[in-house]
């Protein structure tokens, strides 16, 4: 008898804050798998950012510098300069990343600085209670957008796979989901592909993973589960849509 | 040239006048060195970039102007609240908003109240000659090592831009403390680092506030520093720092030379301020005139630091195009004051 | 043959489990754990290959699997 199923090491054993149901507890393990995969734990340094993320420190069994809302991308920039030996990613939300931080986001990759960006989509404000996001669909309702976004007056949703794509200095970009198997084991090779753009020094990794949010969603888990297939990835489809290395 | 005689390796800004200077000196420096210059894409950009590096344990530095340190505030904050070193140089011009490029002490309040949310505070020194932004910002960076907070080194655009003879003293010897508490990448077996300013247990946020608190006390019982200009025997006192005390301190020549028996204590830390040298003197002198290129900001300082009773009187001129006093102009204030002093 | 563990104080009741296993062996139960979640729980019958995907699909990295 085999053990072929374990929790990774460089994710502790503790209890999540995360809801039930929540894709960040998905995406926490698939990137502790690359970090093990690639056996990256004992020169990482995580960047955590603001919002459901933030508590990163707890739960991964790396260093950790906790970073300003938005600002992942920068902090990052100074770690990896000044310890370009170590494994430096930074792990963000759509408000962190595509909202506040979109400077810090647009120049790192622009820099094409030597980290990996782990982005995860659940199209509303998680921690702060279900505002609209930059990436909230068309239609959608949230606690700031009750009548339904309207992209005449909000915008139309950003797709930061596809935008980050076009700069020269973004070497791998990919968009991945966890909501069934199939996608979980895609989408594992996929982070695991852009920690390796790191450890090959291959240049600046960009991984979105959609994800859901039961509570701010108002739905139950597999309700939520089911609108990431039915609603979110035909808004933002699955793939890799740059990859300069051929990884 | 004192960041890189201080052994920084790591700059990060954006242009603003009027300190685009440092940022264009280091991008042609600091690749020689073997070190890195980003001119990031914002003030935010370079603030968050200098807490990444701090926190693994190197020394770094950024440098703007007002707009640009209102920007920084929160990253100041947040390195503050993580208890990060850093050195943080300012060349204060006028505002408030977009205001001019003229000199202004006006951001006194800004750099010494913490300026950021959440009440701390950063060591401020202010030189007001070019030997002194070059020993000063050594200083900056032992200080903000050994204190583990941010440091700022306050100047205007008038000393940021002058041309003066000085010496390239070599870096002071001094001790200072390991880091083992910045982030590495650490190996099997040895402790996590986490760097961060958020406290959200029982009692945490609280313990952090009065350890805070005590740190600043031990700076201002350790670490301040100013100048005296013959207050021996003075009467009237001025008192300013940067480039308002060059000024005052030629007024003061100008006065003494017509038997005024006036002097200059001019305080070199702001945080901490040296209220012991100002409580000392007020027992002795008359008065104080404090001369200040706003409407008024030490002077708080000042007044909370004399002995009780002592008239601290203030000449401002808020910043602006031709609005730099003249010696004469001090010379008259001098006098003016003189004859009421108690 | 194979079989897998629960972790029932780490489970958080999502369900995520029940729709990946492709022979229907997890599903969610009763009874609560510590934290007040319905847990799920195993039919350990005997047909269970080991293929790991109720653990990959869970969040909460409850779900532990031992195969031939």
């Amino acid at each position: 008898m085999k053990n072929v199923f374990a929790r990774p090491d460089s994710l502790k054993d503790v209890q999540t804050h995360f809801c039930p149901g929540c894709h960040h507890g998905s995406v926490h393990r698939l990137v502790a798998e690359a970090l093990d995969e690639h056996d990256l734990r004992s020169r990482t340094i995580g960047v955590a950012s603001v919002g459901c993320s933030v508590f990163l420190y707890s739960y991964f069994d790396v260093d950790v510098i906790e970073s300003p809302h938005g600002r992942a991308p920068a902090v990052a920039t100074g770690a990896k300069r000044t310890r370009p030996d170590r494994i430096v990613f930074t792990y963000q939300g759509d408000g962190d990343l595509a909202a506040i931080g979109t400077s810090e986001i647009i120049h790192a990759a622009n820099r094409g600085e030597d980290i990996t960006v782990i982005f995860v989509n659940n199209t509303t404000y998680g921690m702060t209670g279900g505002q609209m996001a930059p990436t909230t669909l068309p239609g959608q309702k949230t606690s700031t957008s009750p009548y339904g976004r309207d992209i005449s007056k909000d915008g139309a949703p950003f797709r930061m796979a596809e935008l980050l794509s076009h700069l020269d200095g973004v070497a791998y970009s990919a968009r991945v989901a966890v909501n069934s198997p199939r996608n979980v084991l895609q989408a594992k090779k996929i982070i695991s592909t852009a920690f390796r753009y790191q450890v090959e020094k291959k240049g600046f990794a960009f991984i979105e993973a959609l994800a859901s949010c039961p509570t701010n969603w108002g739905m139950k888990p597999l309700e939520a589960n089911q609108r990431v297939a039915d609603e979110l990835i035909p808004y933002f489809p699955l793939g890799v849509y740059r990859n300069t290395a051929n990884l | 040239m004192a960041a890189l005689e201080a052994g920084c390796r790591y700059y990060f800004g954006y242009p603003i006048t009027p300190q685009s200077d440092i940022p264009e000196y280091l991008s042609r420096e600091l690749p020689r060195l073997g070190g890195e210059f980003i001119q990031a894409e914002s003030e935010i950009g370079a603030i968050n970039m200098l807490l990444g590096a701090s926190a693994t344990g190197v020394r770094a530095m950024t440098s703007s102007s007002g707009p640009g340190i209102s920007l920084k505030q929160e990253g100041i904050s947040y390195m503050a609240g993580s208890e990060l070193p850093g050195v943080i140089v300012d060349i204060m011009r006028a505002g408030p908003g977009l205001g001019g490029i003229d000199a202004s002490q006006a951001d006194y309040f800004q750099a010494t109240r913490g300026g950021g949310h959440g009440g701390y505070r950063i060591i401020v020194l202010a030189p007001s000659s070019v030997q002194e932004m070059y020993d000063l910002t050594m200083l900056a960076f032992d200080l903000s090592d050994i204190y583990r907070m941010p440091a700022m080194v306050l100047a205007d655009s008038v000393i940021g831009q002058m041309k003066e003879s000085f010496t390239c003293n070599p870096r002071p010897k001094v001790a200072l403390p390991d880091k083992p508490w910045a982030v590495r990448g650490r190996a099997e077996g040895e402790p996590q680092n986490i760097v961060k300013s958020l406290y959200l247990g029982d009692g945490e946020m609280e313990a952090f506030h009065w350890k805070m608190h005590a740190r600043y006390q031990e700076l201002a019982d350790n670490e301040c520093r100013w100048e005296e200009t013959d207050t021996d025997d003075a009467e009237l006192v001025l008192t300013a720092f940067g480039s308002t005390a060059r000024i005052a301190r030629t007024a003061v020549a100008m006065a003494r030379s017509e038997g005024i028996k006036a002097g200059l204590l001019r305080p070199v830390t702001l945080f901490p301020f040296p209220k012991k040298a100002y409580a000392a003197l007020s027992e002795r002198c008359k008065c104080f005139l404090d001369v200040e290129l706003s409407t008024g900001q030490m002077i708080d300082d000042v007044r909370l630091s004399v002995a009780r009773d002592t008239e601290v009187h203030f000449y401002g001129r808020p910043p602006g195009a031709g609005s730099l006093p003249t010696p004469e102009e001090l010379l008259l204030q001098i006098k003016k004051y003189y004859r009421t002093c108690a | 043959m194979s079989y897998i563990m629960i972790n029932v104080e780490r489970c958080k009741g999502c369900g995520l489990c029940t729709i990946a296993c492709p022979k229907k062996l997890v599903t969610m139960s009763d009874e609560l754990n510590n934290l007040g979640f319905s847990v799920a729980v195993f039919a350990e019958n005997g047909k269970c290959t080991g293929c790991a995907l109720c653990a990959e699909m869970c969040p909460d990295v409850a779900i532990t699997v031992f195969k031939e």
